[in-house]
């Protein structure tokens, strides 16, 4: 069993009553990463078929206390019960990489077991290696969500708060009173918790709570703000927060999401773009989204959909510069759309939007809307885009120009679907909904001949969108 | 005194459940009392037959009082006056009134105690409210439901006059059932003025042949702490809810903290505990603090100091707030300053013994304690036990809980009639009205570890979840554990302790079995409906496993 769950360690349900376990097989294969032989790595098991994650319940043993085989050492939870896991080998509990309460891929390393004593201090630097190679805390929200930060939640409870603390006075003027000059943060129970799960440094963020103190949605917006300077993440800064009204004749700093969208901003005049603009008749897309909206489906996943379908048949509109030298081709057409919410504007992302259906599309479109107005987006649902959609027709703007988010390579203004006169070629006058799309673009990768293929190719998508649906 | 008596009228017992029970019991002994025995079961039909014919049989029950057991012929007032009417003093009075005595009991505030008006009573109509708001703010939950909610609130007045209402609603109905009894209600503070002699009020004298305490207790606020009864308070102001506030401090992990952490976290304030112990709910069976923690605090916007003394808290005055020092408990050690918005004390509870008048006795409490042998006799300075007094409740500080007082009272009351009785402790279960609830009777595993070590025998444990049951899935509530603790050469329940939804209602069967001494390899057999919740206790009985050779039958 143990060998089929890829680790050394076998689950047994405490459900039922508790009797000594018993190893079902010895374990005869390791992972070959296990470098040091007496140093070995205590994998999340997979507890059922279905099982991608695992929660540490808790730890049985704590780090350092000897372990014998058979012995349980951790409890994770499935979806059907807990499960007590048991140790194959004879050692001592040198390092937990996944706290209680954390979680982990299955697979991955949630401890390390030293064969003796003395090679509890070789495993512990091993565990620290392995966790410094994650992001660092501070940058996690902000950098790229890669698989590393399967591991990163794990320390970051231990590390974040602690140098935070330590370095606070330096980089904040804490509004409180009893902060003691910034020595000390004053964070309600929930904003600790919050900052703990968007890894939110709490020494950077200012209270607007009571007497100065930080409360949950001080923390929220540190963390959207840590999402948006995703181009520079080491260097947010923590701003006054906005006061609620607008008064006239004053000058009100950015709060930290609008220096970064600032900082943004400005760094995006060193690409080179241009724009090309295109007419889309719309009534057959509009015929369509009749038909399926009682479906739940969204004008938004239509044409996130139509758009990530003519990306497919077009790559280099889905690539990037990011080096001046050389084409990024993107594997994944991921689309941006972006969305305006209180104190600024988030871009959750349609992963893989040109596989998967308009229904699945329309509900995951809803779910991060949900979770953007709720500020719970996580890092990879807003950071992962390769092409950006901003769509200003809500409110009746015809067209407008996007400014190219730096890290990509395009980005569509998309305004109102109008009805308009059109002459015909048959030399009729006829009424036809249209809509004006217009792509900005980095003009070191896409050209414009690029754009104007794209935009065909779009235009005929949405003319004729039966392939929307699939 | 006797006209008092016999002017309560019996028929003037209106609907209410508990009065019609009362009159139940007090027409019957009225009738039959020196029959009790064999007509018990038939009474129970014919408590609306019988009338009030009280004064004729109150001569039968007063005949019956003096010198049963050798002491001075001397004439008393009444059989039994009970100090104190709060649950336990209102459980024994309802028994001696059953088994024929002529009863008065004294209250110096109002009838119900602690429990009905400032305790357990008010404090589930918090509950029932927390736990709805929970569930409907919980839009997970609702949506594996089916259900759609939208913006579900409330409203602070209406939720702390549900509360306030069922307490006079509850007090009501045991004033009633008293008098309905004719057990007398004496006003005012009793103490106690010498063997057989008590005060009440400013000067009124009255004998009694037996005489229980049962005064309770008050909450218990250590020094340093300033009480305003606004930001910083008890369980006796916070119950009123006179606000919510955003981050309430709860000094204290036990029932009464964690009951309101739940009220608090559910009406949208964040809470910080303060433990001066090690870790949270140190009262617990260890694995259910751990699995309670789990769902009951780390998910929920709380956050916690545990080894720490809230040395100083200071209320909230001219917009600075409620500022609490936290100290070291082990080093003694300034160790943090807290800034919150209010503060709730539920460090546990005083006994209230203070007046008594236990000095015209020579009884000396300890730490406030009155002290008393296992059949609740009070015993004095030179160790010995003081005739014709007993202490039960929170005032004996055997176990704090208001059903414990009137089980203390109930087998006192036994005594009084000449019947030995012992309460087994053992079997008094004890519950936490959390959402999920929690409840345990019996030995935690580390107690019943060292019980077996001490006396050489084994202990084994067997688990269920809440997982496997069907109606707790069906509620969509399988976050849940019980756990039974036993002995596998005998069979005999050692304890069971039990974390998930309606677990206070579950823990009887449990706990009903060690009273009865019923065994796990008996109880097994038994059957439970399906689908319902109590399948948890069952497969959990099923689980353990005895090594008895020869199991007995079911019934015998």
């Amino acid at each position: 069993m143990a060998h089929l769950l890829n680790s050394s360690f076998t689950p047994t349900p405490t459900t039922t009553l508790r009797r000594p376990h018993h190893p079902l097989t010895a374990p005869t294969t390791r992972r070959p990463t296990q470098i040091h032989a007496k140093i070995r790595e205590i994998f999340m098991p997979a507890l059922s078929s279905t099982m991608t994650e695992g929660k540490i319940v808790s730890w049985i043993k704590s780090e350092g206390d000897k372990l014998s085989k058979g012995e349980s050492v951790v409890v994770v939870e499935s979806d059907k019960a807990d499960m007590d896991v048991e140790t194959f080998y004879d050692g001592y509990l040198a390092a937990i990489m996944v706290e209680e309460g954390g979680v982990a891929a299955v697979g991955s390393a949630i401890a390390l077991l030293a064969e003796s004593e003395d090679e509890i201090a070789q495993a512990v630097y091993k565990a620290k290696n392995q966790s410094a190679s994650a992001p660092a805390p501070a940058q996690a929200s902000a950098s790229a969500p890669e698989p590393a930060q399967a591991s990163a939640p794990a320390t970051a409870p231990a590390q974040t708060l602690a140098p935070a603390l330590a370095s606070a006075p330096a980089r904040v003027a804490s509004a409180h009173p009893a902060s003691e000059g910034g020595k000390r943060v004053v964070a309600s129970p929930y904003a600790k918790k919050l900052a703990k799960e968007l890894n939110v440094d709490l020494g950077l963020v200012v209270g607007s709570g009571p007497m100065g103190r930080v409360v949950a949605k001080d923390v929220e917006a540190a963390a959207v703000a840590a999402a948006l300077a995703v181009a520079e993440p080491g260097k947010a800064v923590a701003e006054p927060v906005k006061p609620d009204g607008v008064e006239l004749g004053s000058v009100v700093p950015f709060t930290t999401m609008q220096g970064a969208v600032s900082r943004n901003m400005v760094e995006s005049l060193a690409v080179p773009t241009f724009r090309v603009g295109y007419t889309i008749t719309t009534d057959a897309l509009d015929a369509l989204y009749k038909k399926i909206k009682p479906k739940g489906v969204t004008m938004t996943a239509l044409l996130a959909k139509a758009t990530a379908l003519a990306l497919a048949k077009h790559p280099v509109v889905n690539s990037s510069c990011r080096d001046g030298k050389s084409f990024t081709y993107n594997s994944n057409i991921n689309v941006a759309v972006a969305v305006a919410i209180d104190g600024g504007l988030i871009t959750p992302v349609l992963q893989n939007a040109d596989k998967v259906d308009i229904y699945s599309l329309s509900r995951k479109w809803k779910e991060l809307v949900d979770k953007a107005r709720a500020k719970q987006l996580q890092p990879h649902e807003y950071t992962t885009g390769t092409f950006t959609l901003s769509n200003l027709g809500m409110f009746g703007v015809d067209r407008f120009d996007a400014i190219l988010p730096p890290g990509t390579g395009a980005i569509m203004a998309v305004g109102a679907s109008e009805p308009t006169v059109v002459a015909t070629k048959d030399g009729r006058i006829g009424m036809k909904t249209q809509m004006q799309v217009n792509v900005t673009a980095d003009h070191r990768v896409i050209y414009g001949a690029d754009l104007a293929q794209f935009l065909q190719t779009l235009a005929k998508i949405i003319e004729d969108p039966k392939d929307l649906t699939f | 005194m006797q006209s008092l008596i016999s002017t309560s009228p019996i028929s003037s017992s209106s609907l209410q459940p508990l009065e019609s029970y009362a009159s139940l019991t007090a027409s019957f002994n009225l009738r039959f009392c020196s029959l009790r025995r064999e007509v018990v079961p038939l009474s129970r039909h014919k408590h609306r037959v019988i009338g009030a014919a009280s004064k004729r049989t109150r001569k039968c029950v007063s005949a019956a009082s003096p010198d049963s057991n050798g002491s001075p012929p001397t004439k008393f007032d009444y059989d039994l006056v009970i100090i104190g009417a709060g649950v336990g003093g209102h459980g024994a009075a309802l028994h001696a009134v059953e088994k024929g005595l002529k009863t008065a009991i004294i209250e110096g505030d109002v009838i119900g105690g602690t429990c009905v008006n400032r305790g357990c009573v008010p404090s589930k109509a918090l509950l029932a409210v927390s736990g709805r708001m929970r569930e409907l703010q919980d839009e997970h939950h609702m949506k594996a439901l089916g259900i759609q909610v939208s913006g579900a609130g409330y409203n602070r007045q209406a939720v702390a006059d549900h509360a306030s209402n069922l307490a006079s609603k509850i007090r009501n109905n045991l004033t009633n059932s008293m008098k309905a009894l004719g057990v007398d209600i004496l006003t005012g503070y009793g103490s106690i003025m010498g063997p057989q002699k008590v005060k009440y009020g400013l000067d009124n004298f009255i004998t009694a042949k037996d005489i229980i305490i049962a005064t309770g207790s008050v909450p218990f606020v250590p020094k340093g702490i300033d009480v305003d009864g606004k930001t910083v308070v008890t369980s006796d102001h916070a119950l009123k809810l006179e606000f919510v506030p955003e981050w309430i401090a709860i000094v204290g992990s036990g029932y009464i903290g964690l009951e309101f952490s739940d009220v608090y976290t559910a009406l949208g304030s964040e809470v910080t505990f303060i433990e001066a112990l090690d870790q949270l709910m140190p009262g617990f069976d260890p694995e259910i603090g751990k699995l309670a923690q789990r769902v009951l605090i780390n998910p929920r916007k709380i956050d916690y100091h545990t080894g720490v003394f809230a040395t100083k808290i200071t209320p909230a005055k001219d917009g600075k707030p409620v500022i609490i020092e936290l100290t070291d408990a082990k080093t003694k050690e300034p160790k943090e300053t807290l800034e919150v918005d209010a503060a709730l004390i539920a460090t546990g509870r005083a006994p209230f013994t203070k007046g008594l008048g236990l000095e015209n006795i020579n009884v000396e409490t300890q730490r406030g304690f009155v002290p008393v042998d296992e059949r609740m006799r009070v015993i004095d300075a030179k160790g010995n036990t003081v005739p014709h007094l007993y202490c039960i409740g929170d005032a004996n500080g055997k176990l704090m809980l208001a059903h414990a007082a009137s089980a203390q009272g109930i087998s006192v009351v036994e005594q009084l009639s000449g019947k030995d009785h012992v309460l087994n402790h053992m079997s008094v279960p004890a519950a936490c009205f959390t959402h999920p609830e929690i409840s345990m009777v019996g030995l935690t595993e580390p107690q019943a570890k060292e019980k077996a070590k001490k006396e050489k025998f084994k202990i084994s444990v067997a688990k269920t979840s809440f997982k496997a049951n069907t109606k707790a899935l069906a509620e969509n509530e399988g976050e849940g554990l019980a756990k039974l603790i036993y002995r596998p050469d005998t069979g005999e329940i050692l304890g069971v302790h039990i974390l998930g939804m309606h677990a206070a209602d579950l823990i009887h069967e449990a706990s009903n079995a060690i009273a009865l001494g019923t065994r796990v390899q008996d109880i097994k057999f038994a059957v439970h409906a399906h689908p319902t919740l109590s399948e948890v206790l069952d497969e959990l009985f099923k689980a353990a496993h005895v090594n008895v050779d020869k199991p007995k039958p079911v019934a015998v």
